[in-house]
C-alpha cells in the first residue's frame, strides 16, 4: 500500500483545527508530536475498562492493567530490537532516562581524574546531568566540536577519546542541526577504550528504524510524546550486564523483593528501577503509538521526511537573506530545519507565522552551548513528521515570504 | 490575509523604536545596573540608571532581543527618565495592567509604551514586552525610600 501523508493526517484530529483563521500547519514536531485516534482510543479504553494498579492486585482489572503494561514493554523491546524486555525500563521521558544513567551508573563508575565526553550539539538534557556528575565526582567534562559544515567532528572525537574516558554521551540526531551521528562507529571506538556509550535517541526513534543491538549502544533513551505517544512516558534501554550492576535511583513500593527494618532487596530487572505506581496509561499509549508507527513502517516515514526535505530545500534556500544552520547537503539531515530570516528576531518570525496558522519553534532549543557555536542568540526551527504534506511545505514557504515582506514594508 | 492581525502588535511606532531605540547603549557611570535574562528565548537586557535624590536622571539599555522587547525597552526609558523612583514603579504597575488587557487609569503617562496594548492579544509575547519593566522594577526596588 502506498503512503499518503494526506490520509495519515486524517488520523490526527487536532490537525483539522483552524488556528488564527487559517488551517493549522504543525511544524513543531521536534518539540512534541500530535496523537492519532488510535493512541487516544487506547488511553480511553484503558481508563474505561482496565484501570488498576500493576503487579500487586489479584483481581481481574489488576490483571488487565499488568498485562497491558508489560505488553507495552514487549512492544518497545521489539521496536528497538532489545535483546529482552527486561532491558526496557519505563521512565518519565528522555530527560529522566539520561538522569538515571548519570546518577546510578555515573556515580558508581566515574572517579576524580576520569573524563566524560559529550558534544557541543547536545540538548541540555544530555548535557547538565553530565556536568553535574563531573562536578560531583571531580571528573572532567569534555566536548566534541563540530566541523565547519555542522557535523560531529570525528577528528575532535579521536583527539579527546582516551583511557580516561569513562562515559560518552551523544545525541543520535541533533534537535537543532538535524544531523545523524555515527553511533555505531563511536560505540566501537568507545568500547575499545573501555568506555560506555549513552545515546539520546529522542529525535531518532520517532523518525527512522533504530536497532539498539546493531548500534551497539550501552544505554539508549527516548520519549513517547515525540513519537505520537502520550507525554510523561519514556524509555531507558540498557544492556543487561550494565543494568544488573546498577543501583535503583528511586526507592519505594513496587521495586522491592524483601524489606527488613534495616535493609531491603530489590526485584529483578526491569522492576527494580520502577519505584511507585508507574505511568501505566502512558506505557499503554506508547504501545499503541508503536503499533501505529509500525503499521506505516519507520523506513516509509524516513523516506517521506526525506522527500519533504527534498521538496522544501530549493524553495527555502532561494529566499534571500535566509540563513540555514547545519549541513547544506540534505542527505546528511533529518526533517529538522533551523534558520534565521534577515535581521529578524525568531520570536517575531514565529508570531507572524502563527498568524498564518503555521506552528514553528523559536528560541535556543535547550541547546545554549550550540547556539553560541552558531553565533546565534536564538533561532527559528521547523520540524516535519509523517503527517506533514507538500501542501504544508508550500504554506510554510508562503508564510515565510509574507513574514519577510511584512517586516520589510508593512502590509500592502 | 492573516497577517493583518499583526498590525495590532507591530505598529509603525513600535517598529521605529525597535530599529532606532532611544537611550540605547552604555553609560560611563551609573548608580544602579542590572542584567535580566529571558531564559525561555535567550534574550538579554542590561539596564543602567543614574538615580539622584530619588529621581531618575539618566538611563540606558543594551542587550539583544526581539522587536517587542527592544521597542518596549526604548519606550520604557522615555517614560521613566526624569521621574521619581515611586513614579517609575507606578508606571511599571500600569504597564503590567496594560499588557494583560486591563484598564489603565492614566494611560497617557506611559507615552509611546501605551501603544504596546496590542500585546495583550498575543499572550506568548507578554514577557517580551515586560522584560525591561521587570528589570526597572528590580533595579529600583533596592533604592526606593
Amino acid at each position: 500500500m502506498s503512503f499518503s501523508a494526506k490520509q495519515v493526517k486524517n488520523d490526527f484530529p487536532i490537525l483539522t483545527q483552524i488556528i488564527n483563521d487559517e488551517p493549522l500547519v504543525y511544524l513543531d514536531n521536534a518539540a512534541t508530536t500530535q496523537k492519532p485516534t488510535a493512541v487516544l482510543a487506547a488511553l480511553e479504553t484503558y481508563y474505561r475498562e482496565a484501570n488498576a494498579n500493576v503487579h500487586r492486585g489479584v483481581h481481574t482489572l489488576a490483571e488487565r492493567a499488568t498485562t497491558g503494561y508489560e505488553a507495552a514493554r514487549e512492544k518497545v523491546q521489539h521496536f528497538i530490537n532489545a535483546n529482552e524486555s527486561a532491558e526496557v525500563l519505563f521512565t518519565r521521558g528522555t530527560t529522566t532516562s539520561l538522569n538515571w544513567v548519570a546518577k546510578s551508573y555515573g556515580e558508581a563508575n566515574v572517579r576524580q581524574g576520569d573524563e566524560i565526553l559529550i558534544s557541543v550539539m547536545e540538548h541540555h538534557s544530555n548535557l547538565i546531568p553530565w556536568q553535574q556528575l563531573a562536578k560531583k565526582t571531580g571528573a572532567a567534562l569534555k566536548y566534541i566540536e563540530l566541523t565547519e559544515e555542522g557535523l560531529l567532528d570525528m577528528e575532535s572525537f579521536h583527539a579527546q577519546l582516551s583511557e580516561k574516558t569513562k562515559i560518552i554521551a551523544l545525541a543520535h540526531v541533533s534537535n537543532v542541526l538535524g544531523v545523524i551521528n555515527p553511533i555505531q562507529d563511536i560505540a566501537r571506538l568507545a568500547h575499545a577504550r573501555g568506555a560506555v556509550l549513552v545515546v539520546d535517541g529522542a529525535q531518532a526513534v520517532p523518525h527512522m528504524p533504530v536497532d539498539v543491538q546493531e548500534l551497539e549502544a550501552d544505554f539508549y533513551a527516548f520519549s513517547g510524546h515525540k513519537m505520537v505517544g502520550p507525554t510523561g512516558i519514556g524509555v531507558l534501554y540498557g544492556k543487561r550486564t550494565l543494568l544488573e550492576q546498577m543501583d535503583p535511583v528511586e526507592f519505594g513500593g513496587e521495586m522491592i523483593a524483601v524489606v527488613d527494618e534495616q535493609d531491603s532487596t530489590w526485584k529483578e530487572l526491569p522492576w527494580k528501577f520502577e519505584a511507585g505506581t508507574p505511568n501505566i496509561a502512558g506505557a499503554i499509549g506508547l504501545g499503541a503509538a508503536i503499533d501505529y508507527l509500525s503499521t506505516i513502517g519507520l523506513s516509509t516515514i524516513q523516506e517521506h521526511e526525506k522527500s519533504l526535505m527534498a521538496y522544501l530545500w530549493p524553495k527555502l534556500i532561494a529566499i534571500p537573506g535566509l540563513i540555514v544552520y547545519g549541513p547544506k547537503d540534505i542527505a546528511k539531515r533529518t526533517g529538522i530545519v533551523t534558520f534565521n530570516l534577515d535581521g529578524l528576531h525568531p520570536h517575531d518570525v514565529a508570531t507572524a507565522m502563527d498568524m498564518e496558522g503555521v506552528a514553528i519553534r523559536a528560541g535556543h532549543h535547550c541547546a545554549q552551548p550550540l547556539m553560541r557555536r552558531l553565533s546565534a542568540d536564538s533561532t527559528a526551527r521547523a520540524s516535519f513528521y509523517l503527517y506533514n504534506t507538500t501542501a504544508d511545505v508550500d504554506k510554510f514557504i508562503e508564510a515565510l515570504l509574507a513574514t519577510k515582506e511584512f517586516f520589510a514594508h508593512g502590509l500592502n | 490575509m492573516a497577517l493583518t492581525k499583526l498590525d495590532q502588535l507591530y505598529r509603525q511606532v513600535i517598529l521605529d523604536h525597535s530599529s532606532h531605540p532611544h537611550h540605547h547603549g552604555k553609560l560611563e557611570q551609573s548608580t544602579t545596573q542590572i542584567e535580566l535574562l529571558n531564559p525561555t528565548c535567550g534574550d538579554v537586557l542590561q539596564l543602567q540608571l543614574v538615580v539622584k535624590d530619588q529621581v531618575i536622571k539618566d538611563i540606558r539599555f543594551d542587550g539583544s532581543g526581539c522587536t517587542i522587547s527592544q521597542a518596549s525597552a526604548s519606550m520604557m526609558t522615555d517614560a521613566v527618565i526624569g521621574k521619581t523612583v515611586s513614579e517609575a514603579l507606578a508606571l511599571a504597575d500600569q504597564f503590567s495592567l496594560l499588557v494583560q488587557g486591563k484598564d489603565v487609569p492614566k494611560l497617557e503617562e506611559l507615552g509611546d509604551a501605551a501603544l504596546l496594548n496590542g500585546v495583550a492579544k498575543f499572550p506568548a509575547r507578554i514577557k517580551c514586552a515586560t522584560l525591561s519593566w521587570k528589570a526597572l522594577e528590580k533595579a529600583l526596588s533596592g533604592i526606593k525610600d
